[in-house]
């Protein structure tokens, strides 16, 4: 398990004292796939990189198994670092070697034999799928590919731990979702704990569990990713998942303000749809119950994440308004979220 | 006395070739020399001064300091004034002040700092990322200098060590001219002052194609170094 207790971390620059981590508590299951994910400057860099030591907290203290991570130094900081694999935004891989060459550098590092390096290597090449692969050097491979280099890499040591850096942000969204695959099916089948930082909320529905958002230094929100899209509190998290959920927001907010012009008599209602109501024919049925009513369907969106489905449906209703406040409760015995869109 | 006109360039019958081929040699034995120990010097000076770069430890900064010092200082120095300027030190150090082995202080003297700031410059143009991948994997710094700076910076490391060795014979030639044997004190002594041109000519050419096969061996260990492109 990890955990961060009341971490901070304060750079002192020219410029004054940078508060780029402030008061942070967080827990991590073992096995879990826990996702960050803030804009940039959050701290969330920081954040990830205080696992590994790469940066120390100023106060509080980082543990991952009962080792304070934070605490140590020297030889044994380096000795628990073998049993941490890291994947980076823009790679970082060594260019001046081949693909098994590069799967072989954190083993020759924790002092392996050249034969042993050499055939969990292959494997691991193997693994990610770059088989055939292994002799080419890294110009010479995609985006994606060098992205799946730098996860075997990452795998050499058997570590407990994948910290993953913007793994995918600088990979087309195809690739990414091949690397995200690649993530999802090493968690299942190693029982690896990943941590990732995104600004992506995209990352975070594909394969997290659970998810913390990060503004100006500190978590500002945490649970489990379908709690967090279900019910976002905070601004930045609205706007994470406003992001993802209705990616044309202002799109739609055109067209609702069309339809407001141009059905001045109808109700426009936004409906929100969670885990296994997204299954249901609610919406159908509510038509057959209020059949009456006039239904347009103005824009909608259902997103699958680890732990479910998340929806959202833009209506526009006309008709008798008893008959609509009638489907409107009915939506709400369903337990459908809905919001009724008025004229200003 | 001959004749000074153009005709006198070619006229090489007057061309000692045995004394020619001693004086080749002793260039090519004086650059190669130095070339190693520069090669060497440079990239120990150039490691020294990228560790200690951004240290905040003051006996650290002093170091940078010295080390930075030292290297400026000798790399402004023209180097026909570092040789007279050395020689009580070459004296010293090896004995005489005449010959090629006498060229070699002030010839390395001169070089490796130039080396070491080329040096230096290719360690800080490596991507950090290559080298905060290799400390999260739990690498030494010494691993890290092993493993990741030199033979990532490698091509860099040997275009640099190219151009500073055609320096370099551009040096032994001046070195030649106050006694260090070699071509240059060749087409120094048995050309300009004994007035035969074509001896100068003859040398002049001989360290054309010197420079011209450095930088050929160079540039061809480059590109099967890079793997870049």
């Amino acid at each position: 398990m990890i955990e961060f207790k009341d971490v901070t971390k304060t750079f002192n620059t020219k410029q004054g004292a940078v508060h780029a981590v402030q008061d942070v508590n967080l827990k991590i299951e073992d096995g879990h796939i826990y996702g960050i994910v803030g804009y940039s400057g959050a701290g969330k860099s920081t954040l990830i990189r205080m696992l590994n030591g790469l940066e120390t907290p100023t106060t509080g203290t980082v543990t991952i198994d009962d080792v304070e991570i934070s605490a140590l130094g020297g030889a044994k900081l380096r000795e628990q670092r073998h049993k941490i694999g890291m994947i980076f935004q823009h790679f970082n891989l060594l260019w001046s070697r081949t693909v098994l060459q590069n799967i072989m550098f954190p083993l020759e590092i924790a002092g392996q034999s050249k034969a042993e390096a050499k055939k969990q290597a292959e494997h691991l090449a193997d693994l990610v799928g770059l088989a055939g692969r292994e002799q080419a050097y890294p110009s010479e491979l995609s985006g994606g590919q060098k992205q799946r280099v730098g996860i075997a890499r990452a795998l050499a040591n058997d570590p407990q731990i994948l910290l993953s850096d913007e793994a995918t942000s600088a990979l087309d969204p195809q690739t990414t979702d091949e690397v995200l695959d690649l993530l999802l099916d090493i968690n299942k089948k190693l029982h690896l704990t990943i941590v990732l930082i995104t600004h992506e909320m995209h990352v975070i529905r594909k394969i997290a569990d659970h998810v913390a958002v990060m503004e100006s230094g500190k978590i500002v929100e945490q649970g489990p990713v379908l709690e967090v899209f279900k019910r976002p509190k905070q601004a930045v998290t609205k706007r994470f998942v406003n992001e993802e959920v209705t990616p044309s927001l202002t799109d739609t907010t055109a067209v609702v303000d069309q339809l407001l012009a141009k059905y001045p008599k109808g109700t426009i209602v936004q409906l929100t749809f969670h885990g296994d109501q997204a299954k249901l024919p609610i919406v159908s049925e509510m038509l057959k119950q209020y059949g009456g009513l006039d239904l347009n369907i103005i824009e909608g969106t259902i997103h699958q994440t680890q732990e479910g489905s998340i929806g959202t449906l833009y209506i526009q209703l006309t008709g008798e308004q008893a008959e609509i406040d009638g489907a409107l409760a009915y939506l709400q015995k369903m337990r459908v979220e809905t919001e009724v869109l008025n004229r200003e | 006395m001959n004749d000074q006109g153009l005709g006198s360039y070619f006229k090489f019958s007057n061309v000692d070739w045995g004394n020619m081929m001693t004086s080749t040699w002793e260039t090519i034995w004086l650059t190669v020399v130095s070339m190693v120990v520069v090669a060497i010097l440079g990239i120990a000076l150039g490691l020294l001064l990228f560790e200690t770069t951004d240290s905040h430890n003051p006996l650290v900064k002093l170091l940078n300091w010295l080390v930075a010092l030292f290297v400026n200082v000798f790399r402004s120095i023209p180097f026909i004034i570092l040789i007279v300027l050395l020689l009580p030190i070459t004296q010293k150090l090896v004995g005489t002040i005449i010959g090629p082995r006498a060229a070699l202080p002030s010839l390395i003297i001169s070089a490796a700092p130039f080396y070491a700031r080329m040096v230096e410059l290719a360690f800080h143009e490596l991507d950090h990322g290559v080298i905060e991948a290799a400390e999260s994997m739990g690498a030494t710094r010494w691993q890290i200098v092993r493993k990741v700076l030199l033979p990532e910076s490698l091509p860099a490391l040997v275009s640099g060590i190219t151009v500073t060795t055609i320096s370099l014979i551009g040096y032994t030639a001046m070195a030649g001219a106050i006694g260090a044997g070699g071509l240059g004190n060749l087409a120094y002594q048995d050309g300009f002052q004994s007035n035969n041109n074509a001896i100068t000519l003859v040398a002049t050419v001989i360290i054309v194609i010197i420079v011209f096969i450095f930088q050929f061996i160079g540039d061809i260990a480059v590109k099967h170094i890079d793997k870049r492109a």
